[in-house]
């Protein structure tokens, strides 16, 4: 069966299938920011409020916003590291 | 056929299920990211600063690197094991 969708005028379907993808990009982007956001608000809680007051303290959210802007960088610093690492190992299983 | 969706045509289908494929990979890839950046943290961080010095940086990449080689080392030793007839 030949690619009818695309090449004989059934824009809709070749349409659909890019609707398709891109909603499944947009949820998984979503699900990994969603990620990224609980981290954030764990560890930062545990290092910037270690003893909870009445409110956040002007201190405690100058450190909280420190803490948003590092983790992500960590988060930045570990992805680097275990995709250059996949690729390494990769290579080298090739090579054998 | 009855169905009153569109069908995707077979090429388009295999689009589909390798671009699925290659999502999940990538998926799986920034969850186990996730995981290591939680772990390498805790390990890595103990004082929030204005940026990540060099040897937060160093003991986080040296963090990764020795998760996986624990891994390697781990699937290594299960060989040995059984191979000595355990």
């Amino acid at each position: 069966m030949s690619d009818y969708s695309s090449s004989f005028g059934a824009p809709e379907l070749s349409n659909k299938k890019q609707e398709v993808m891109e909603q499944v990009r947009g949820e998984l982007a979503m699900a990994n920011a969603q990620e990224l956001i609980n981290k954030i608000n764990e560890k930062c809680y545990l290092k910037c409020v270690p003893k909870p007051g009445p409110r956040l303290e002007s201190g405690e959210q100058q450190c909280l916003s420190k803490c948003m802007d590092r983790y992500m960088e960590a988060w930045n610093v570990v992805s680097r590291s275990y995709v250059n690492r996949i690729q390494r190992e990769s290579q080298n299983q090739q090579m054998m | 056929m009855s169905s009153q969706q569109p069908q995707f045509s077979e090429n388009d289908q295999r689009e589909l299920a390798q671009f699925l494929e290659a999502e999940n990979a990538k998926a799986r890839i920034q969850q186990t990211v996730h995981t290591l950046t939680d772990s390498c943290w805790d390990k890595c961080i103990s004082k929030v600063n204005n940026k990540l010095d060099r040897s937060e940086e160093a003991c986080l990449s040296n963090c990764v690197e020795r998760f996986l080689d624990t891994s390697l080392f781990i699937v290594k030793r299960l060989e040995d094991l059984r191979g000595s007839g355990m």
